[in-house]
């Protein structure tokens, strides 16, 4: 390990709440975010331990319906949406393009502290009585039949709206304008790419459900009644609002989780990625043509016949990028050098998870199925399959990979496996059965079920123990590398990227000088510096199944 | 009573085996899929793992005719799914005309339903066995959905508007209904069960059950005339207002040019917009309802006025009768 | 990060320092237009739902203070805008003094927003219990009004309210009270953003002056201002945008 490092440049509280290094902000991203992910990863306990019989043994309706709510609002404002960007992305963006910093470090900054204000006010509101609408807020049972502290979360979620913006537009410019020299578009690594389709969304998007909450909140507040039908609003507009941005957030949570699997596969196939241009095209697809799908989460709403029929043929559009990605994954494999490490464990992982998650899609993006399948828990396993299976194992596999670049350290490899593994068969017996619950017609959200539903649900259950435990073990085995974890050197794997061509951890300046990128990426056979010689990559584990 | 570990629903309506069929053509072409691509990952993973250390692969770039494929073909299997769920959902959007209507209101946390002849249930629903069946649903606070998973059909009960739905029941029984759209603290207990007769025990059970009858045409009637109704829209046609008589149902002529059918929906945005929509050759006199009607008044208004035929109004005898139910049946 | 100059560290030259900077501030204003875009969307909605409302709530809006404020704004991106020219061009005390000149002016811009406040509060057409539409035709002494003025406000009352009674019979006042509180609700929190929006460019208008006292803004190095100014000629639009839309529509006196 270098002597000096971002890491113990300087000590002290003041030189970690006031930094502007992007890497101690990602550190300060990961701790808060994590924070948030045991409390929606609590209550989400709690909902399968509640379900284990037909009536529901553990907490009232009421207590229930909180529950789903704060589980819901935990995980998607405060710990998917910010997950990959705000802490890997944020670390890693600069690095990868040979920049010193983002462009604006104390905007970056800002962004955390704002997520960290959004964030009181949203436990402010789950300590004071909690929140029963569901985190899609639908009015009016939002803005005037719940009884519960609605007010302060719906401010919470807005502010948080504002960490979100600023990291996309931090994240925009600092793309545009603060590569190094020889570092062109088409050089950009591939989670690069993604994080600019992502930015796109949070500068485009976010805006537009912050000032829907706003409005939501002053109806609610001031008994104003743009969404009231008894005073001549619209509650549909309110969901048209909504999901204009809600949809594509959904973007927001799997296309950084995309680009770090396109990542982590080359380097462990070691050979250039199929189809480099094609990944990169269909992340900005992505997000230009999830802008026009937001209405299939409403084709039961009673609008208009065309309506449904456009977004739905938009919602098969979007399909399509998805499935060009995971193809060039695949063919990525082809004649490669593979190694079963860690974070190809994760991207196989995803790729298996999100393909189920991706392809139950269809079901309901189709509209004769829809009028089965909406609002059942087919949609719930669909979403944890994108959101859960994807997005999260995306993150777990991004942060093994990049654990010891950030850290210096190796986490140990055995448990790390066999934790990758746990996750995979517990997120499996999970959730599948859910698809089946849905389809007997199970609806979300119910406290209580009919007998006929148990035997699935109590497998349900089951699987959410084992995956809690796959949770646990890397957080134990994380902070236990942070100590005694293998000194892993600048490049452990051996990757290509330029993250990988400064020290690690990375002194505060990144680099000690600009570097000049004249290799393309994920290119292993003119890259001398990598040292590809048997018996020369000594921190590689040795593979007993060779 | 189903199997401890049941893998479908029961099919029970027109809608079943067309959604069951859909499921199956679009499981096949995922399972198609996802094997495809399990079988090569599996396959390269093995075939092609690092032998020695320093291994390298070998460098593929990319293959354009490879991509081509792979967009197209996803593609042209897309708009087929797309296809074949769409034609699905607008049958089920345009429902039949010869239907058996039941009005539904949804509120926290009961549904109230309605019989053509007034029968009221609460959390019940009996329908006569190979008769269209048409809900005409409204909510009186929150978004609501109905939701029979048996017969594959649901739909969102939204305040301040009518939405429908409809089926035709194809097998005798008792099947659950549910609330499926979140509606606050016992949202999981709003439901109960549609149970589906032969005709004639329907008829029997419509006549011979004790539940309350209140005929809605003449509680519209009687609203018609408490609320002065009549002194406008008198049915010689020569009031401020159109007649009503033989109204609905109709194609009506606006002012602005266009032409709407009188349907539910439509007499309900008269009454409570009523100059969003002003029939052709009359003035926007009309004052607004709204806030001054339940949706159950609403309703029965609208009971009556189907019942005006284009002759002076009969008191009794509106919507469609069981006996209809019976010629129906054929049709599969 | 250290700091070379007028270089901050992330950087390597001041051109790509500028570059980044106007990137930024063109991506935020992307997002402010979004942001506003979902208010001004409601405003139109409601403001075609509740037309009566809304036309006698843009009635009692003063239109010359309105028109005042719309010169001084234009003026202060005229301001705004000779202070970024001075600056490219190396004359340096100048541009402290069009900076001024932008902070007067946009000072001026809120005082007359406040006086425009104060007058409903005073006439009571803040949202709340207290709102009432009316209070001015039935007060028209503390209203200052008089003669044929008066009798032209209360004959639009009286429209008014008839409208409204005919969606909402017997009821008349309460709805329309009602939905001009809607149209106040609307007005407050559009200009109350705009204003916000003001005070935060007038912020950034201070901390510009005292740096350019030193005479650090020249040909070589304007970055702050030219940012500053595309943030102010933004929010100038945005009223350009609002005083149409509040002030003008229906307005038949």
């Amino acid at each position: 390990m270098p002597k000096v490092h971002y890491l113990n440049a300087s000590y002290g509280l003041k030189s970690w709440l006031l930094t502007t290094d992007h890497k101690r902000i990602a550190l300060l991203y990961l701790a808060s975010v994590t924070f948030f992910f045991f409390i929606g990863g609590l209550f989400a306990t709690m909902i399968r331990i509640h379900l284990l019989t037909p009536g529901g043994f553990l907490v009232s309706p009421e207590t229930y319906n909180k529950l789903f709510t704060m589980h819901g609002v935990t995980m998607v404002f405060f710990f998917l949406i910010p997950s990959i960007p705000a802490i890997i992305g944020n670390f890693l963006i600069p690095i990868m393009i040979g920049a010193k910093d983002l462009a604006f470090p104390k905007l970056n900054l800002l962004s955390w502290y704002i997520y960290i204000i959004g964030g009181c006010f949203v436990l402010y509101s789950f300590s004071t009585g909690g929140l029963d609408t569901g985190w899609t807020f639908y009015t009016p049972l939002s803005s005037i039949y719940s009884n519960s502290a609605v007010t302060p979360a719906v401010i919470g979620v807005f502010i948080n709206g504002f960490s979100s913006i600023l990291t996309g537009l931090n994240f925009l410019v600092t793309i545009h304008t603060m590569r190094a020299p020889g570092m062109t578009w088409f050089r950009l690594p591939l989670f690069v790419w993604a994080h600019y389709a992502t930015s796109i969304i949070f500068v485009l998007g976010t805006p537009v459900i912050a000032i829907t909450l706003l409005l939501a909140g002053l109806e609610r507040m001031f008994h104003l009644g743009f969404f009231n039908p008894a005073m001549g609003g619209d509650p549909i507009l309110f969901q048209h609002l909504f999901w204009f941005y809600s949809h594509p957030a959904v973007y927001i949570m799997i296309l950084p989780a995309m680009g770090v699997i396109s990542e982590i596969i080359p380097t462990f196939a070691r050979r250039p990625i199929f189809g480099y241009s094609f990944i990169a095209g269909s992340s900005i697809a992505i997000a230009v043509i999830g802008f026009l799908v937001w209405a299939h989460h409403m084709f039961l709403t009673g609008e208009s016949v065309y309506a449904a029929l456009a977004f739905s043929l938009m919602s098969y559009l979007v399909a399509i990028p998805s499935a060009v990605k995971v193809f060039n994954w695949t063919s990525t494999l082809y004649k490669g050098s593979i190694s079963y490490d860690t974070p190809m464990l994760y991207a196989l992982g995803f790729i298996g998870l999100f393909l189920v998650g991706g392809l139950t899609g269809l079901f309901l993006a189709c509209l004769g199925l829809d009028i089965h399948l909406h609002d059942t828990y087919f949609v719930v396993a669909h979403f944890h399959y994108i959101m859960v299976g994807g997005a999260v194992m995306g993150y777990v596999g991004g942060l093994h990979f990049w654990w010891p670049k950030i850290t210096g350290r190796m986490y140990p490899e055995f448990l790390a496996r066999i934790a990758a593994v746990v996750l995979f068969v517990g997120f499996n017996l999970t959730f599948f059965p859910q698809f089946v619950l849905g389809y007997l017609g199970m609806p979300r959200r119910y406290h209580s079920y009919p007998p006929e539903f148990q035997a699935l649900n109590v497998m349900s259950t089951a699987g959410a123990s084992i995956l809690a435990l796959g949770y646990l073990l890397p957080m134990v085995y994380l902070v236990w590398s942070l100590k005694y974890g293998a000194i892993a050197g600048p490049n452990p794997w051996p990757a290509t990227g330029l993250e990988w061509k400064t020290a690690s951890p990375p002194p505060t300046e990144n680099f000690d000088v600009t570097p000049v990128v004249d290799w393309e990426p994920y290119d292993f056979e003119h890259r001398p510096d990598l040292a590809l010689e048997p018996g020369i990559g000594g921190l590689l584990p040795a593979h007993g199944d060779d | 009573m189903q199997s401890q570990l049941p893998l479908y629903p029961e099919q029970a309506s027109n809608f079943a085996p067309q959604v069951d069929a859909l499921m199956v053509f679009i499981i096949a072409i995922c399972v198609f899929f996802a094997v495809a691509v399990t079988l090569a990952i599996i396959f390269f993973l093995y075939k092609f793992r690092r032998k020695s250390t320093g291994e390298i692969g070998v460098a593929i770039h990319g293959d354009m005719r490879l991509e081509s494929a792979w967009i197209v073909v996803p593609l042209v299997l897309a708009l087929a799914m797309f296809a074949w769920g769409a034609v699905v959902y607008v049958d089920f959007r345009r429902a039949p005309t010869d239907t058996l209507d039941i009005y539904v209101i949804g509120k926290q946390w009961m549904w109230k339903l309605q019989q053509p002849n007034g029968q009221r249930e609460i959390n019940e629903l009996h329908v006569p066995v190979g008769q269209n069946v048409r809900l005409i649903m409204g909510s009186e606070d929150v978004i609501h959905d109905f939701s029979v998973p048996a017969f594959r059909v649901k739909m969102d009960v939204v305040p301040g508007r009518y939405n429908t739905l409809w089926f035709r029941p194809t097998k005798t029984g008792k099947f659950h209904f549910y609330c499926s759209q979140y509606c606050g603290t016992n949202h999981a207990i709003m439901g109960g069960w549609v149970t589906v007769m032969e005709p004639d025990e329907y008829t029997a059970w419509l006549s011979g059950s004790s539940g309350t009858i209140a005929n809605p045409v003449l509680a519209g009637e009687k609203l018609f005339a408490e609320r002065s109704c009549l002194a406008c829209h008198a049915s010689d046609g020569r009031g401020r207002g159109p007649s009503l008589n033989g109204f609905f149902g109709g194609k009506v002529k606006l002012a602005d040019g266009s032409t709407v059918t009188a349907d539910e929906e439509y007499i309900r945005e008269s009454l409570f917009n009523p100059s969003a929509k002003i029939v052709a050759g009359y003035q926007p006199l009309m004052p607004s309802y709204q806030g001054q009607l339940t949706e159950e008044q609403t309703l029965d208004l609208i009971s009556y006025v189907k019942s005006l035929q284009a002759e002076p109004a009969p008191s009794t005898g509106a919507g469609a009768t069981p006996s209809q139910g019976t010629q129906t049946t054929g049709k599969k | 990060m250290h700091r070379t100059g007028e270089l901050y560290g992330q950087f390597e030259t001041l051109e790509q320092q500028k570059d980044t900077a106007q990137l930024g501030m063109w991506i935020f204003l992307v997002t402010e237009v979004l942001f506003f875009g979902g208010m001004f969307l409601t405003y139109t909605i409601n403001r075609h739902a509740f037309s009566a409302a809304f036309g006698i709530g843009g009635n009692t809006l003063d239109l010359r203070l309105g028109g005042l404020n719309t010169v001084i704004l234009i003026m202060s991106s005229l301001t705004m805008a000779m202070a970024v020219w001075a600056a490219q061009v190396g004359k340096k005390k100048r541009v402290t003094g069009f900076l001024i000149a932008t902070l007067i002016l946009g000072g001026a811009f809120l005082g007359v927003k406040a006086i425009e406040y104060k007058q409903k509060y005073d006439h009571h057409l803040i949202p709340g219990s207290t709102f009432n539409v009316t209070y001015c035709v039935n007060n028209p002494s503390s209203c200052g009004l008089a003669g044929k003025q008066l009798e032209d406000e209360r004959r639009e009352i009286e429209e008014a309210i008839k409208a409204e009674e005919n969606e909402n019979p017997g009821s008349g006042l309460i709805a329309l009270n009602a939905h001009a509180q809607l149209y106040f609700s609307l007005y407050f929190a559009m200009t109350g953003l705009h204003a916000l929006h003001m005070v935060i460019g007038a912020g950034l208008l201070l901390w510009l002056i005292a740096q350019s006292f030193g005479g650090r803004f020249g040909p070589g190095y304007n970055t702050p201002v030219e940012v500053t100014g595309l943030y102010w000629h933004f929010v100038d639009i945005v009223w350009i945008y609002l005083f149409p839309l509040l002030y003008l529509i229906d307005r038949h006196n």
